[in-house]
C-alpha cells in the first residue's frame, strides 16, 4: 500500500482511519516545545567535565580557576554527590547467571566519584551565568588522573585486567537459556549442521534531539521539578527518589515536554540530569544543560554490540532440529537502566523466530569494557536475535542448495501451531507468518528477480536478495512474569479518562510521546469506544505533576499496554455512566445499551447522550443515591501476555563492482501488527525503522580505537542514513488479531529496525556471491569482499 | 557588536558578541525558538532557514554577517490558521514524527522547490543530503516535497 486516502475524504476519525496528527500543527510551524526551548529567569548553564580517557583514577581536581573566571558560580564533583549520600544509578533489570548466581552490578555513582571507566563519563559539573562561561570554566578544571589499563576489545575482554575488583574477567553475568543437552543431542543426529560467526555492530541512537534538562528547586515549599527529554517520566521520578535519593516522589516532579526521539535512548537515567537536579537543590537556582551532538556520541547509552556463533542443526529433509548459539554481549562500562535484560530476555527469548526448531540452547556473556554503557536501542535484543536467526537459516538454504524463502517456510509455525511455546520461554499467541511471507515475495516479484539480476549485470552492477521473516515480542510485560525474571518495577500502564462537565474528555496516559503520535491514535481510540468526537478528546502525557503513574514508551508497547489501560478505563466510564443514565430514563441498569455515544433504554426510543450523563455526573440534582457525582476513571493494564508482532523484510541491493558502494534499490515490509489504529502512523514506524536498520546494515558503526578512544564522535564520523542513500519503502500488513488485549493490537514501533538489518545483509551476501562479511557493509569492505580479500 | 537585520520582516539592532552564531540570535536573543540545534558540526541540518532568500544552516552564520540581511524562520512561513503549502504537505504525508529536524526540513524543501523546477523524487533526495531525519526513513519527506513540486508548473521559478 499505503496510498493513504487524504483527511477530506474521510470523514472517519475513529479506529482505522488515517487521521492527520493533531501534533503536527505545533511542530510544522516551529511552536513545538522542546525542553532546550524552556527557560527560566535566573537561570544557571551547566557543563560537564568528562574523561578523557576510558579508565583513570582521579586523584585530584582543582578547581580554583575554573572559580575565579567572573560568572562561575559553583563547581561540583562526582564525589561530592557521593558525600551528600546519593545512591548508584541503579540497573533496573536484575539477570541470573546459569549457576543461579546474581550477576555483578559495577559500582555507577551519578557523576565518576574516584574512577572513571569509558571516554565521556563525566565527573564534575560547572554551573555559570552563561553557557559559554561554563564551558570555558569545564575547560579550567585542572583535574589529576592516573591512567589505568583500559579494556576495550570486546573479544577478549573476559581475559583481560579486570576493570573492578571482584567481577572476575569482565562478567557481570553468563546467563544461559534453553535445554543444553537435548540441544546437544540434537546436533549430534544432524544431518546437516551450518554454523556461522556474527558481529552485531554497535550503534549510536542519535535521536536529533540530544539529551537536555532544566532542573528547578522552589525554596517555599521544597518541591523540584525536572524537565527533562525523557521517554518515561514516572521511571525517571522513581529511580531519583527511591534510588538515587534526589527527593521523596512526592517532592519531585518530572516533565518531558515534546521530546525529539528517543528509540530507546531516553529511557534510561543517566548523569547529566540526575547531577543538574541535584544542584539546583543546593544552588537553589533553575539550571540548564543541553548536550552538544559531541556529548551524545560519548554519553548516550549505545546499541546492539555482540558477537556471536550460531550453529543451526537440521535433518537430510532441511527441517531445524536445533539452533545453539553462544553470544558475547557488551555491556560497556556499567549497567545502565535495562542495560543487562537487552541480551538476555529480549534477545535469547527470541531464537525460536517464526520456527518450529524444537531445541534451543543460548548462552551470553554479559561483559564489561571502558567504553560507554550499552542498552536498549530500537527494537532491542530482537534485532540481534533476529539477525543471528534469519543469517543463519539463509546461509543454511545456500548450502543446501535450497531456496530461502522455501526452507523457511518448511519450517514455520503454522497458524494451527498458536498458542505456539517455544523452547526459549515464550508462548506465541497468533500469527500467520506464511501469509506475510507470500504477500511479500508477491510485492517484491520474487520469481522475476533473475531478470533484474541479468539487467543489473549489464550495467556493472552485481544485485542480490535478501530475506528476513521476523518475530518480535512487544507490548512489555506481564508484570508478574517481568518480576520473577528480574524487573525491578511492574510492566503494567496507567490510563486515565475525565469526561469534563460539559461532555468533553482529558485523557492521561503513562506513555509517553516522542514521535509516535499518541496524541492523534489514543484520541482516535477514546473517540471511537466513547462514540465522542475525535476534536473533543484531549491526550495529555509526559508529566509526573499531571497523571498518576506510568512506566513510559519503549518496546512498541504504548498502544497495547497504554491503549489497552485506556480501553478499560473508558470501559468504567461507560459502566458508571449506564447507571447514571438508567436513573435519569427511570429504568434498570441492565435496561440500558451503550452505543455510539448514546444510552439507550431497550425497547424505547428513549435515549440520553454521554455528553448529558457527564453533565448530570457533575451537576447531580437527580442522581443515583447511591453513587458519587463526577465521571472520571482510572485503570492499570497489566497485560497477561507479551504480544508478537511479525513479518517478512525483502531486500534488493545492487552492488557497485568497482567502487563496492551498496545501494539498496528496493525494500518490502509485510508486517502483522494485529489491528491497525491510524495506518498513516504505523507506515511512518515502519519507514524509519527500516532507515534505521539499513543505517545499521550499511554504514553505521560506533568504533572505540584500541586505545579506548570513539573514532565516531560527530556526524562527520559517524554515518548517518541520508535521503539519498535510501529508497522509497513498499510497506503492506496482514493482520491476526493479537489474542489478549482489547484493541487485538500488537506494535509497530520496533519491527522495521528488526527485520531490515539481516534482511539487507542476506541480499548482500547474496549479490557477493555467498561471501560472509560483517555489518555494516561498508564500501571498502565490499570492495575488499570482492576481491577475495 | 551591533548588527541591524530583518527576521520574519520585523526589523531588529541587537548587541551581542561577534562570536554570536546566527541560531543562538534567534533562540537566544530573540526567542525564536523553531529553529533547532541537532549536531555541532554543521552536519544535521536542523537549523536551516532562509537568509536572504536562500536556504542556509544558521550554525554557519556569524553575528557579523547579519548586517543588513534578511531572515526568514520556521515562524516567519505561516502559522496554524494559514499554513505555508510545504507545511500543509508535511502534515498531509506525515512526513513528520518527533519534529525536531521538521523546520530545518521544510525551510530546505521550500528553497529546494523554488530553486529548483521538474523536481523528481532523486533529485529530491539529494536536494535533502545536509539534513538529518531519524524518524520518517525520509519516505513521507520526499512524498511530500514531490507533492509541492508537482503542484508548482514547472516554468515558475
Amino acid at each position: 500500500m499505503s496510498e493513504v486516502v487524504s483527511q477530506a475524504e474521510s470523514e472517519n476519525q475513529g479506529i482505522g482511519a488515517p487521521v492527520r496528527r493533531r501534533e503536527d500543527l505545533r511542530f510544522i510551524t516551529g511552536d513545538g516545545r522542546y525542553t532546550d526551548d524552556i527557560n527560566q529567569p535566573g537561570q544557571l548553564y551547566a557543563a560537564f567535565c568528562r574523561s578523557p580517557y576510558p579508565r583513570v583514577r582521579i586523584d585530584n581536581i582543582d578547581a580554583s580557576e575554573a572559580l575565579a573566571l567572573p560568572g562561575v558560580v559553583a563547581v561540583y564533583t562526582g564525589q561530592q554527590l557521593v558525600d551528600d549520600g546519593l545512591g548508584d544509578l541503579p540497573c533496573g533489570w536484575m539477570v541470573k547467571s546459569k549457576d543461579g548466581t546474581e550477576m555483578i552490578s559495577a559500582p555507577h555513582p551519578p557523576m565518576a566519584a574516584t574512577v572513571a571507566n569509558y571516554v565521556g563519563e563525566p565527573y564534575a559539573l560547572v554551573l555559570a551565568e552563561t553557557l559559554q562561561i561554563a564551558k570555558q570554566a569545564a575547560e579550567l578544571v585542572d583535574t589529576d588522573f592516573t591512567e589505568l589499563n583500559a579494556v576495550v576489545d570486546l573479544a577478549h575482554a573476559s581475559g583481560s585486567e579486570n576493570i573492578y575488583e571482584g567481577i572476575e574477567n569482565n562478567l557481570a553475568y553468563e546467563w544461559a537459556l534453553g535445554d543444553e543437552d537435548a540441544t546437544k543431542m540434537a546436533f549430534a543426529r544432524a544431518a546437516h549442521v551450518t554454523t556461522l560467526d556474527l558481529t552485531n555492530n554497535r550503534l549510536i541512537p542519535n535521536a536529533l534531539e540530544p539529551r537536555a534538562c532544566l532542573g528547578m528547586y522552589e525554596r517555599g515549599t521544597g518541591d523540584y521539578t525536572l524537565y527533562t527529554t525523557s521517554q518515561n517520566p514516572h521511571l525517571e521520578r522513581l529511580v531519583l527518589s527511591a534510588f538515587v535519593q534526589i527527593a521523596p516522589e512526592h517532592k519531585l516532579r518530572i516533565i518531558a515536554p515534546d521530546v525529539g526521539g528517543g528509540f530507546g535512548s531516553k529511557i534510561f537515567i543517566y548523569s547529566e540530569e540526575t547531577s543538574v537536579i541535584w544542584a539546583a537543590g543546593k544552588i537553589k537556582r533553575p539550571i540548564k544543560w543541553v548536550a552538544d551532538r559531541s556529548e551524545s556520541f560519548l554519553a548516550d547509552a549505545h546499541g546492539r554490540d555482540h558477537i556471536t556463533r550460531a550453529e543451526l542443526a537440521m535433518d537430510e529433509m532441511g527441517r531445524f532440529t536445533g539452533l545453539r548459539v553462544k553470544t558475547t554481549a557488551n555491556l560497556g562500562a556499567y549497567l545502565s537502566t535495562f542495560g543487562s535484560s537487552v541480551p538476555t530476555y529480549l534477545y535469547g527469548t527470541l531464537l525460536a523466530g517464526q520456527y518450529k526448531t524444537p531445541n534451543i540452547y543460548v548462552e551470553v556473556q554479559g561483559t564489561y569494557t571502558n567504553t560507554a554503557p550499552v542498552d536498549a536501542y530500537r527494537g532491542a535484543g530482537r534485532p540481534e536475535a533476529t539477525y543471528v536467526v534469519e543469517r543463519i537459516v539463509d546461509q543454511a538454504a545456500r548450502e543446501l542448495g535450497k531456496d530461502p524463502a522455501d526452507l523457511r517456510r518448511m519450517n514455520m509455525i503454522q497458524p494451527e501451531d498458536f498458542p505456539y511455546e517455544t523452547p526459549v520461554a515464550l508462548t506465541y499467541d497468533t500469527g500467520n507468518y506464511e501469509a506475510s511471507l507470500d504477500k511479500a515475495l508477491e510485492m517484491i516479484d520474487y520469481a522475476g528477480f533473475e531478470a533484474r539480476q541479468a539487467e543489473a549485470a549489464e550495467r556493472g552492477k552485481r544485485r542480490g536478495i535478501g530475506l528476513a521473516c521476523y518475530i518480535e515480542a512487544c507490548g512489555l510485560a506481564p508484570s508478574k512474569l517481568a518480576i520473577q525474571l528480574g524487573a525491578g518495577v511492574g510492566l503494567y500502564e496507567s490510563g486515565e479518562i475525565r469526561m469534563n462537565p460539559t461532555g468533553s474528555v482529558s485523557v492521561f496516559t503513562g506513555s509517553h510521546s516522542h514521535g509516535q503520535g499518541h496524541e492523534t491514535t489514543f484520541a482516535q481510540v477514546v473517540s471511537d469506544k466513547l462514540g465522542v468526537s475525535y476534536d473533543d478528546v484531549e491526550v495529555i502525557h509526559g508529566d509526573t505533576g499531571r497523571m498518576e503513574f506510568g512506566l513510559g514508551t519503549y518496546g512498541s508497547r504504548s498502544l497495547a499496554v497504554g491503549g489497552s489501560a485506556l480501553m478499560v478505563a473508558a470501559e468504567k466510564v461507560i459502566e458508571k455512566g449506564r447507571k447514571i443514565a438508567a436513573h435519569m430514563m427511570q429504568a434498570q441498569v441492565d435496561q440500558v445499551d451503550f452505543e455510539n455515544g448514546q444510552f439507550t433504554l431497550q425497547d424505547s426510543n428513549q435515549s440520553v447522550s454521554i455528553q448529558e450523563v457527564a453533565f448530570a455526573a457533575y451537576v447531580p440534582a437527580d442522581y443515583p443515591e447511591d453513587l458519587e457525582p463526577g465521571l472520571t476513571e482510572k485503570a492499570f493494564y497489566d497485560p497477561n501476555n507479551f504480544t508478537y508482532p511479525a513479518g517478512t523484510h525483502v531486500a534488493e541491493v545492487e552492488v557497485d563492482l568497482e567502487t563496492g558502494v551498496v545501494q539498496l534499490v528496493d525494500f518490502v515490509a509485510v508486517d502483522d501488527f494485529g489491528h491497525i489504529i491510524n495506518p498513516l502512523i504505523v507506515d511512518g514506524q515502519v519507514h524509519g525503522g527500516v532507515a534505521q536498520g539499513a543505517g545499521q546494515a550499511l554504514m553505521e558503526h560506533g568504533i572505540y580505537d584500541e586505545y579506548g578512544q570513539l573514532q565516531t564522535g560527530s556526524f562527520m564520523d559517524y554515518t548517518m542514513p541520508r535521503a539519498d542513500d535510501l529508497p522509497d519503502f513498499r510497506v503492506d500488513t496482514t493482520v491476526t488479531p493479537c489474542t489478549h488485549n482489547p484493541l487485538g493490537v500488537k506494535g509497530c514501533g520496533e519491527a522495521g529496525a528488526i527485520g531490515s538489518p539481516a534482511a539487507i545483509m542476506n541480499a548482500v551476501t547474496h549479490a557477493l556471491g555467498n561471501k560472509d562479511i560483517s555489518m555494516p557493509a561498508t564500501p571498502e569492505k565490499v570492495w575488499r569482499a570482492i576481491r577475495g580479500e | 557588536m551591533k548588527v541591524s537585520f530583518k527576521v520574519n520582516g520585523q526589523a531588529h539592532e541587537i548587541d551581542v558578541p561577534p562570536n554570536t552564531l546566527l541560531v543562538e540570535v534567534l533562540r537566544e536573543t530573540l526567542e525564536l525558538t523553531g529553529t533547532h540545534v541537532g549536531c555541532d558540526t554543521s552536519q544535521c541540518g536542523a537549523c536551516t532557514v532562509h537568509l536572504d532568500g536562500r536556504a542556509v544552516k544558521s550554525c554557519t552564520v556569524l553575528a557579523p554577517q547579519l548586517d543588513g540581511v534578511e531572515v526568514t524562520t520556521i515562524e516567519g512561513i505561516g502559522d496554524s490558521e494559514n499554513l505555508h503549502p510545504m507545511q500543509a504537505a508535511f502534515r498531509e504525508c506525515h512526513a513528520l514524527q518527533c519534529g525536531f529536524c521538521t523546520p530545518g526540513m521544510i525551510m530546505q524543501a521550500i528553497d529546494l522547490v523554488e530553486k529548483n523546477p521538474g523536481l523528481d523524487s532523486q533529485a529530491i533526495r539529494e536536494g535533502l543530503e545536509g539534513n538529518i531525519c531519524r524518524c520518517t526513513g525520509y519516505h513521507n519527506i520526499v512524498r511530500a516535497i514531490a507533492s509541492v513540486a508537482d503542484a508548482k508548473p514547472a516554468s515558475v521559478k
